[in-house]
């Protein structure tokens, strides 16, 4: 916390957790995804399905999908602008097991047809946590340009990605690993400090046993 | 964040003959790593922002409860009206307070300071002041580093959100930090700085968090009036010299203690209080009937 979360931010109303949360919601899951949605499926879970219509999380996660941030006033309107875009939407409500009440799970697909599922917490103030992506653990802010690595659980791919990592003079802020089952599928989610290179993306996507490489970019 | 204590600051700023804003200003340089001219133009930003949210208040606007939106106007015509008991800058304050708690209602830009269902606690007092004695912004600025001094001891060492502390936390956070920029900017000492927060606070110690349907409408907006009163009385207070007698940062850690007390049913769960009362059921039948 630093003296711009104490004053600020400058954000669109009512409220930072239903509103402001939500849009950063959207608005990283958009940059996970990496390339504009062409449909949506928008699931509200806990406080989010109960109070969420009077405090326009509607809109606001809407907003975050089309790429606006929390002081953006065009927020209200965004159920508009994406019919505008030929943004497909549902929305429904479901029953996250050991979820934060604020949370909502977005099933998306691409132009390109690249799919993503994510579940985010808007966990109070406006700050967020990316819980879940594809069914797997994760668990990072949006803060941090974050490469989430979906591979299968065998020994060297963890050292193949700090390697490069090390190799672009990267640092890493923080570094989890998760495993649906012993030699299943596993995750990396590093937050870093600088951002990783596209070709290195790339590079990753290639490699054996890695099933899919997903990005967050501050830029 | 470094201060877990309004006394530290007050060290600091009597240590090195620098004044109670510029020990903020110097801490954020270093949380941020930024300059001067940085973090001074990124205060100015929010002043900028508050201002214009305050300029840009919509009277027609309603938020989709229905309940929230047209007081600012009510009180506006009312501060023309010659027929009132207090003076024409506590009725601004009101009228400020309020405008703003409605265009964050309607989905307006608005300041969290420190959280949206308090936005109209600092802007109103502030800008009111700004009004009235004709201050450059500079002057503002200083006191909104105040405010946020006064605001990171608070959230460091109690907390800021209504879900944990009750609205003490949210409206009397803001009251307090409001009153002592007042203070500052009145002239203060640093001990009528902290001394005016602590009198702001201590009037609002165990306000439960009972919103209507769950939205910060109802009592939210109103409240910001009171919060923004407090602060100026409780400014007042301090400038003329009383003293509080339970030391500022004891009143900050009882708030603490006390938001912990104040039972889950009032801590923004929509169980009890306000939001249980016949209104509120008709208020939220009505908002599931337009789903």
């Amino acid at each position: 916390m630093n003296l711009f979360d104490i004053i600020g931010p400058v954000m669109v109303g009512p409220s930072s957790s239903h509103t402001a949360g939500a849009v950063k919601i959207g608005y990283v899951t958009r940059k996970l995804l990496g390339e504009p949605i062409a449909s949506v499926k928008i699931l509200l879970h806990g406080s989010f399905a109960a109070t969420g219509k009077g405090h326009g999380t509607h809109f606001a996660i809407v907003a975050g999908l089309l790429g606006m941030l929390p002081d953006d006033v065009r927020i209200p309107k965004s159920l508009d602008i994406a019919k505008e875009s030929n943004m497909n939407i549902e929305f429904g409500n479901i029953e996250l097991e050991d979820r934060h009440p604020n949370s909502v799970q977005l099933v998306l697909e691409g132009v390109n047809g690249r799919k993503l599922t994510v579940i985010g917490e808007s966990i109070g103030g406006s700050l967020i946590n990316i819980a879940n992506v594809d069914g797997l653990e994760a668990n990072f802010s949006g803060e941090h340009p974050t490469l989430i690595v979906h591979n299968l659980d065998q020994p060297g791919h963890v050292a193949e990605v700090t390697s490069m990592l090390a190799h672009k003079s990267i640092n890493i802020a923080s570094m989890q690993l998760y495993r649906a089952k012993r030699g299943g599928n596993a995750v990396m989610v590093i937050e870093c400090d600088q951002e990783v290179p596209i070709e290195s993306i790339k590079w990753l996507e290639h490699l054996e046993g890695v099933e899919k490489v997903t990005y967050y970019s501050l830029l | 964040m470094s201060f877990a204590k309004l006394t530290e600051i007050i060290e600091i700023s009597d240590s090195r003959n620098i004044p109670f804003w510029k020990v903020i200003l110097e801490e954020d340089m270093h949380e941020r790593n930024v300059s001067e001219e940085e973090s001074f133009s990124h205060m100015r930003y929010m002043l900028e922002a508050m201002t214009e949210a305050d300029k840009s208040y919509n009277p027609a606007l309603r938020s989709v409860s229905g309940l929230a939106g047209g007081d600012g106007a009510i009180l506006e015509q009312f501060r023309k009206n010659k027929n009132r008991l207090v003076g024409d800058f506590m009725v601004k304050v009101m009228e400020k307070a309020v405008k703003m708690g409605e265009s964050n209602a309607c989905m307006r830009r608005i300041v969290a300071m420190p959280t949206a269902g308090s936005c109209g606690v600092i802007p109103a007092v502030l800008l009111t002041y700004k009004e009235h004695k004709n201050v450059a912004d500079e002057r503002i600025i200083e006191a909104l580093y105040v405010v946020g001094g006064i605001g990171e001891v608070i959230a460091t060492s109690a907390c800021i959100s209504g879900a944990e502390g009750g609205c003490q936390a949210e409206i009397g956070s803001a009251s307090a930090m409001a009153a002592g920029a007042v203070a500052y900017l009145e002239g203060g000492t640093n001990e009528d700085i902290i001394h005016a927060a602590a009198f702001a606070l201590k009037n609002m110690l165990g306000l439960t968090c009972d919103p209507v349907a769950g939205l910060v409408e109802v009592p939210c907006i109103k409240r910001n009036i009171s919060g923004a009163v407090n602060a100026v009385i409780s400014s007042q207070l301090a400038l003329a010299g009383v003293r509080s007698a339970i030391e500022p940062d004891e009143v900050i850690a009882a708030m603490k203690r006390i938001g912990r007390l104040i039972p889950a049913c009032l801590r923004e769960t929509g169980e009890e209080g306000l939001a249980v009362s016949e209104t509120a059921r008709h208020v939220e039948a009505v908002l599931n009937d337009k789903h």
